[in-house]
């Protein structure tokens, strides 16, 4: 299992304008300027290709930083 | 005034129709019996596939099991059915991706299902003679063949822009054997394909519903009906069409 800080560098990944430097464990995702449905599915899909679990759009609507989402993908395996 | 009168009637016609164990295909078999049409149906799920057949009015109609993914069972299928009057290419699915996490086999599949399968059946129905003179062949695309497109589902539109490039080309060279071929595009219908969808949530769904300008998706019989259009002789001068049913999403 990666660690959360792993994860942290997966999911700041999947931004192109964000600065990686500008996500953290507690970063409150949806707040993000750069966030939208599209790098929504880019997570999912990155979760799937590194941990594969299927994550559902629910499981990222619901989670509130990036270590919430990265316990809700720890309680799938 | 005639009772009888129904120019959109399939009395006296044999019609196959893929991907009838769910759905879009589900309800065209369904609404195809009750037009009096005799059905070949055809899926993967048997459980499925039998509740659609025993859904079915009127009697002679057929099940086969196959999966359109693989060759063989696309043969076995055209092997086993009688000569059909029509033919409803319907089975397919989506699976969304975004284009930097594409897998190879994901692709190979997809492509498989949407796209090979209706091309070798239409090729293998032409070759064997499985499909008489006058005849209608129909194709479900998607409004996605249409430039309406939508983040991670770029494999998917490939699949449908592609089969209704097909669906033209073949209307142009069956012409000479009087077998029409169109296709219909649907917008989003409320089938349990949705549910391939999971990362979209109900709450997206439902703003997405509500950029249709009737305010919500189709159901799968509206589909049917257009596909019945098709089948029947009331359309017997319409090829190479493609007939838009989405709620006005593509104006
Ligand atoms: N729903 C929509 O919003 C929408 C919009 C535009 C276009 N479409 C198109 O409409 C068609 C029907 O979709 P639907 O919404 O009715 O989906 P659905 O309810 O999920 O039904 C799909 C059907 O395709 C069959 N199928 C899938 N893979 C197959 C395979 N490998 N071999 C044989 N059969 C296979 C399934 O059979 P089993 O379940 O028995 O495997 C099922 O009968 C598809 O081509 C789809 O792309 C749908």
């Amino acid at each position: 299992m990666k660690s959360l800080d792993e994860f942290v560098e997966l999911f700041a990944e999947q931004f192109d304008e964000t600065d990686a430097s500008e996500i953290t464990a507690t970063t409150v995702f949806h707040d993000l300027e750069e966030w939208s449905s599209l790098i929504g599915l880019s997570v999912i899909a990155m979760v799937d290709e590194e941990f594969d679990v299927a994550l559902k759009g629910d499981d990222v609507k619901n989670s509130v930083t990036v270590e919430d989402l990265y316990n809700n993908v720890k309680s799938k395996l | 005034m005639d009772v009888a009168y129904n120019p959109f009637s399939l009395e006296g016609k044999t019609i196959l129709v893929t991907g009838a164990s769910s759905g879009i295909g589900k309800a065209t078999a369904i609404e195809c019996s009750r037009m009096g049409a005799k059905v070949v149906i055809t899926g993967r799920n048997e459980e499925r596939l039998n509740e659609t057949f025993n859904s079915l009015e009127g009697d002679g109609h057929i099940q086969i099991l196959a999966d359109l993914s693989n060759e063989d069972d696309i043969q076995h299928l055209v092997n086993e059915i009688p000569v059909l009057n029509g033919c409803v290419n319907n089975a397919g699915y989506n699976i969304m991706s975004v284009i930097q996490f594409i897998k190879k086999d994901n692709l190979d599949h997809i492509m498989n299902v949407n796209l090979t399968a209706p091309i070798m059946l239409t090729h293998l129905l032409v070759k064997s003679k499985k499909i008489a003179k006058d005849s209608s062949i129909v194709f479900t695309s998607s409004i996605s063949a249409r430039g309406r497109n939508s983040v991670g589902n770029s494999m998917y539109s490939a699949t449908k822009g592609g089969l209704s490039s097909f669906m033209k080309n073949a209307a142009l060279e069956l012409a000479a054997k009087r077998i029409r071929c169109n296709a219909v595009l649907p917008g989003m219908v409320e089938t349990p394909l949705k549910e391939g969808k999971s990362n979209i949530t109900e709450e997206q769904w439902e703003i997405n519903r509500q950029l249709y300008p009737l305010k919500r998706f189709g159901k799968p019989e509206e589909i049917a009906y257009g596909i019945i259009y098709l089948l029947s002789d009331a359309s017997a001068w319409v090829t190479g069409t493609e007939l838009v049913i989405d709620g006005g999403m593509t104006r």
